[in-house]
């Protein structure tokens, strides 16, 4: 029985310099589904990731994602579609002042939610992305892949149904890319979180075997279903 | 109970703040303290002559002499039509056995001449005084019982009252306006001095907002901020406001230049000025920061 997560209906996206990124895109994303975006830069990937997470909205069209129609939530409402997703991005966006704990203890700080609890759930994900070991250091004592667990276990430590990665393995070696996707792929099976995220690593996309949405010059030129995709395809 | 919860860290956030971005504070505080301390002066004038003002009006009064041949009753009918005409407070009828009797009691030789007169011929007029509501139409409410019948002469401040009246009220006015403008001028520039201190912090924001902080929670450690900064900023005020009147007070004795310029007294009307200054400088604050976040509130 597949539930449907990610829904966007006849999206299509102009931005106020005229350009339009995205025409008429169809799509739907099932609860569990990790899904991977690709394109090339400037194709559109991005601005549908920046939709999903509501940084931007669409000029036409509808995107439903967890139930939220995205393009009719309000500036002041933004945060109930954010409580339910996770974001990780190809800049780790960390607070340089505070340690591995506190920043992932922040995104539940800042919802409130009491001291006892959140030290239980961060020290839990923080097993899970693998950085135990490392709650005491901050940011730039960190390499670049660890920041980016960190970002991760920030991500899904308030259990997000939906984790949107945004070129998360942009700045990373391919190596450390691997481990990133492990990561990733962890979280997927362990938790049960959809995972949508854009990449241009085709790479780590073949190895995966997952789903793939390929998307050029905003459209959606392609749907292939987990293990169809080759690099060679395109 | 939530909100209850995380007030503790609002506090500790707001705290940090104003001490980690200490040269911007300052700036917010020196700006908050100059209003404040225009602002008091504002408000101690404008009540004193607001005193002032009152006083003199509550004292003009009509003089009308009125024709010494009438009897008592007919003087108490001429009272009764005198106060049915428009902007009349109060009639007050002397007649002039009544100012013989005043003026028997100011001096022995006084005493003297007076018993000299019977009531056939009391050289005295009778007199009506008049008090009236407007005092900035006391011109035509005197011109207007002068012209009645048996009422032979009116005195009054003529002109000099109702101009002084009328510099007092525009002074009044003005001043109002002047402090309204400074309180919004003050929440300008605070709010620009917040941005740059917010400036800095566009990334914590920016990482709140993301990990789904309502736009209340990320606000209120800055509205809290500027509470702090209104708060320190009307303590200089405060203290020149308290000693700074009182000390007025004791070099005028009370009144200024003349008698009828009577100061408002120390106690308890300085308190409530720097109640007052307490409020708008903790508002301005407020609002100031309120202002100042909410363009990063749109990521």
């Amino acid at each position: 029985m597949f539930v449907e997560i990610i829904r966007a209906m006849n999206v299509e996206k102009q931005y106020k310099n005229g350009v339009t990124a995205l025409y008429n895109i169809n799509l739907s994303i099932n609860k569990g589904e990790f899904v991977f975006v690709i394109g090339a830069s400037g194709s559109g990937k991005s601005t549908l990731i920046k939709m999903m997470y509501r940084e931007e909205k669409p000029t036409s069209g509808q995107i439903i994602v967890g139930g939220i129609n995205v393009g009719k939530l309000r500036n002041g409402k933004v945060y109930k579609l954010r409580r339910k997703i996770g974001v990780v991005f190809q800049d780790y966006k960390l607070l340089p002042k505070l340690n591995v704990y506190e920043n992932v203890a922040f995104a539940l700080e800042v919802i409130g939610m009491q001291k006892s609890e959140i030290r239980n759930r961060v020290i839990k994900v923080l097993k899970l992305v693998g950085l135990k070991e490392k709650v005491k250091s901050y940011p730039d004592q960190l390499s670049g892949g660890e920041q980016q667990r960190v970002v991760i276990a920030r991500a899904i430590v308030n259990d997000p149904k939906i984790l949107i990665c945004d070129e998360p393995t942009g700045n990373l070696d391919p190596k450390t890319s691997l481990e990133i996707m492990k990561v990733l792929n962890n979280v997927n099976r362990k938790l049960g979180t959809t995972i949508v995220m854009a990449t241009h690593d085709r790479e780590i996309v073949e190895k995966m075997k997952k789903r793939v949405i390929y998307i050029d010059k905003g459209h959606i030129v392609k749907d292939y279903i987990e293990g169809t995709f080759k690099n060679e395809s395109i | 109970m939530k909100a209850f919860r995380m007030l503790p860290r609002y506090i500790r956030d707001a705290f940090k703040s104003v001490f980690r971005n200490f040269s911007l504070s300052i700036a917010s505080i020196s700006c908050i303290i100059v209003t404040l301390i225009l602002v008091s002066i504002s408000i101690m004038l404008t009540t004193n002559v607001n005193k002032a003002t009152t006083a003199i009006e509550d004292d003009v009064t009509i003089v009308s002499f009125v024709d010494s041949d009438l009897t008592y009753d007919e003087l108490k009918s001429l009272a009764n039509e005198v106060k049915k005409m428009e902007n009349i407070e109060s009639v007050e009828i002397i007649t002039k056995q009544d100012k013989k009797e005043e003026l028997a009691k100011e001096s022995k030789t006084y005493e003297n001449i007076v018993s000299t007169w019977s009531d056939d011929n009391n050289p005295l007029h009778n007199e009506l005084f008049v008090k009236v509501i407007d005092i900035e139409k006391i011109n035509d409410t005197a011109k207007q019982i002068e012209k009645m019948p048996s009422i032979e002469e009116v005195k009054y401040g003529e002109g000099m009252v109702e101009k002084m009246v009328t510099i007092f009220k525009g002074i009044q006015n003005g001043m109002i306006i002047i402090v309204a403008g400074l309180i919004v001028v003050t929440a300008f520039l605070i709010a620009n001095t917040i941005k740059l201190t917010i400036f800095s912090r566009k990334r914590e924001i920016e990482i709140m907002r993301l990990v789904g902080a309502s736009n209340t929670t990320i606000r209120f450690p800055f509205v809290v901020e500027g509470f702090i900064l209104g708060l320190i900023g009307s303590i200089i005020p405060i203290i020149i406001t308290i000693y700074g009147y009182n000390s007025l007070y004791k070099y005028f004795d009370g009144h200024l230049f003349t008698p009828i310029f009577k100061l408002m007294k120390p106690f308890p009307y300085v308190y409530s000025v720097c109640g007052v200054l307490i409020l708008i400088g903790v508002c301005v604050g407020m609002i100031g920061s309120y202002r100042a976040v909410r363009k990063y509130l749109k990521i």
